[in-house]
């Protein structure tokens, strides 16, 4: 179990049970939904953008322990940041998720999900939720598809 | 239909399969997988190959390999010998009355798709209506569908219980229409595992005169079957889900239908003359079969046929049967864990769900365990919505499986739940 337990850290496990900023903000400017076919895992993600600043983020939806617990410290770490700054973090995150790299410094506890690498497959339940952010940001009305 | 009974409650008299003789024969099940010993419980999606079909394959195109139906060189005349040998090998082992009704295809899909193009888009007209099940795989929804947006018909739904049971009173309604001029159903669900009462699906749709298509691409390696028995119109399954190789499958269709169907695909062997102005099609099966087919492939589903016949299917489905009597009773002693699909009728597969846990993070850490299940919608999203579920995980058992994996599949769940409870 103990290699297991690289991929499903307490962190993981902990945001999968109880997922901070769960739930649907009243009057967002951006939101988008997410969908991974292969799953059956579904996202939507509620943004609240205020002067290039994201004052609030939110998300609902029903998915794995990877995805749920992706989405939730992905909120934790884009609220109270500049617009600008979410494409630049998804690319270090999605190099951690997917590559041996080291985990920068400014991700924090994005970290915690680096265990997804050896397991190629679970890469998109860990990417979900920011394909869904980056849809908002570009105003796409159809869902955004892992596959 | 003895079958139906077979399934349901094991022979007391059957035969015991040599278990430890039959996973010999499977090379691939010797492997280990993250350092655990392989335990293979993703059947339904598709089952491991025998030597003996990998024997075929490698032989075929090792010592007698040519194109079929055209050479007049030996090699060509012993591939055709046995390409069409394999065609009598299926014609026998469903049951069909002439060799003719056996049809290759690159696999259910492409059965039922042909089916759909050639007999529906010559019949149908707006305002028919196609029955279908809610219990169908994608493979028995989207052609029907396609086949409605073509020509106007609609599609109507026969629901099922929460157990899993087609209700044969709405079927009933339905078929009183007067409009319903196909019924396509599933033999065993691939979620549920149920098995549909197939010959009674048939009998009440004869009455009205409506022909029937069944999708036989769960059944045909569990439990025998009888075409002409069943007397359904079409019966469709995949090599790959009965031990032979990939790309191949078989469409079954009365004569008489076949005969007034239009070609599916225009080409190669198809054809008896070919001028600019007008081309006289062949006769059967070979209209059906345009352009060089999966040749290596059929060769090795006659193998598989061979290989099956060898063990008794009757033998298989008793196995199967004690596999999932003990994987029902071991699974739902497992607090938090939902069966879906407890059909007193039912082939050899539990899929379920746990409180705790999403099938995917489930799938994950059994891979870990060396066990590899199925998790997700199955191609089948209509049933996922039938339980309000997004997902579920899926383990199928064939012939080479054990108790002992049973035993292996159990520990590994009760460790997802220690994980994450």
């Amino acid at each position: 179990m103990n290699d297991l337990r690289d991929l499903y850290q307490e962190v993981i496990l902990d945001h999968n049970k109880r997922p901070r900023n769960f739930r649907i903000l009243p009057a967002p400017t951006h939101q988008a939904d997410g969908v991974n076919p292969l799953c059956g895992d579904r996202v939507s993600v509620f943004l609240d953008i205020q002067d290039g600043i994201i004052k609030d983020i939110a998300f609902q939806g029903a998915g794995c322990a990877i995805s749920s617990a992706s989405a939730s410290l992905m909120t934790e770490a884009l609220k109270g940041k500049p617009v600008d700054d979410v494409e630049h973090l998804f690319d270090a995150f999605h190099d951690v998720v997917t590559t041996d790299c080291e985990c920068p410094k400014g991700l924090g506890k994005l970290g915690v999900l680096a265990g997804v690498r050896d397991y190629p497959s679970r890469v998109k339940c860990a990417t979900l939720a920011w394909h869904a952010v980056r849809a908002a940001l570009e105003k796409r009305q159809q869902p955004v598809v892992t596959e | 239909m003895s079958a139906h009974s077979s399934i349901a409650t094991a022979p007391a008299a059957a035969v015991v399969l040599d278990v430890a003789r039959i996973r010999a024969e499977f090379p691939i099940l010797s492997q280990k997988v993250h350092g655990k010993r392989l335990v293979y419980l993703d059947n339904a999606a598709s089952v491991q190959k025998p030597q003996v079909v990998l024997d075929a394959i490698t032989g075929c195109y090792s010592q007698y390999y040519a194109n079929i139906h055209r050479g007049v060189h030996l090699l060509s005349e012993r591939c055709t010998a046995a390409y069409e040998g394999t065609r009598e090998k299926v014609r026998a082992f469903v049951n069909a009355a002439h060799r003719q009704e056996i049809i290759f295809t690159r696999g259910t899909t492409e059965s039922i798709n042909l089916v759909a193009s050639s007999f529906g888009g010559s019949t149908l007209q707006a305002g028919d209506e196609i029955v279908i099940t809610g219990m169908e795989h994608h493979s028995n929804i989207v052609p029907w569908q396609m086949l409605c947006q073509r020509t106007g018909a609609v599609l109507k739904v026969v629901p099922f219980t929460d157990a899993g049971e087609l209700i044969l009173a709405d079927y009933e309604r339905l078929l009183a229409s007067g409009r319903v001029k196909l019924v396509a159903f599933v033999h065993i669900s691939n979620v549920l595992g149920t098995l549909n009462p197939a010959k009674t699906l048939i009998d009440l749709a004869h009455a009205r005169h409506i022909p029937v298509l069944v999708d036989g691409a769960q059944a045909v390696a569990h439990l025998p079957v009888d075409v002409q028995a069943l007397d359904c119109d079409f019966y469709a399954f995949s090599s790959h889900k009965i031990y032979g190789p990939t790309g191949v499958g078989v469409l079954y269709g009365k004569q008489a239908l076949l005969n007034a169907m239009p070609p599916y695909q225009g080409g190669g062997d198809m054809i008896r003359l070919v001028t600019f102005e007008k081309t006289d099609y062949a006769d059967l099966p070979n209209k059906f079969e345009a352009g060089t087919p999966n040749i290596s492939g059929v060769i090795g589903l006659g193998a598989a046929l061979d290989w099956l016949n060898a063990l008794g299917l009757e033998a298989v489905a008793a196995h199967e049967h004690a596999l999932l009597e003990y994987a029902t009773a071991q699974l739902a002693a497992i607090p938090g864990l939902t069966l879906m699909g407890t059909a007193p009728h039912k082939a050899a597969l539990v899929a379920f769900t746990l409180r705790s846990a999403h099938p995917h993070d489930i799938g994950t850490i059994l891979d870990r365990e060396g066990i590899a299940i199925r998790a997700g919608h199955h191609c089948a999203q209509p049933v996922m919505q039938r339980y309000g579920v997004p997902a579920t995980a899926r383990a199928s058992f064939a012939a080479y499986n054990t108790l002992e994996e049973v035993d292996a599949l159990t520990t590994a769940l009760w460790k997802v739940k220690e994980l994450f409870e």
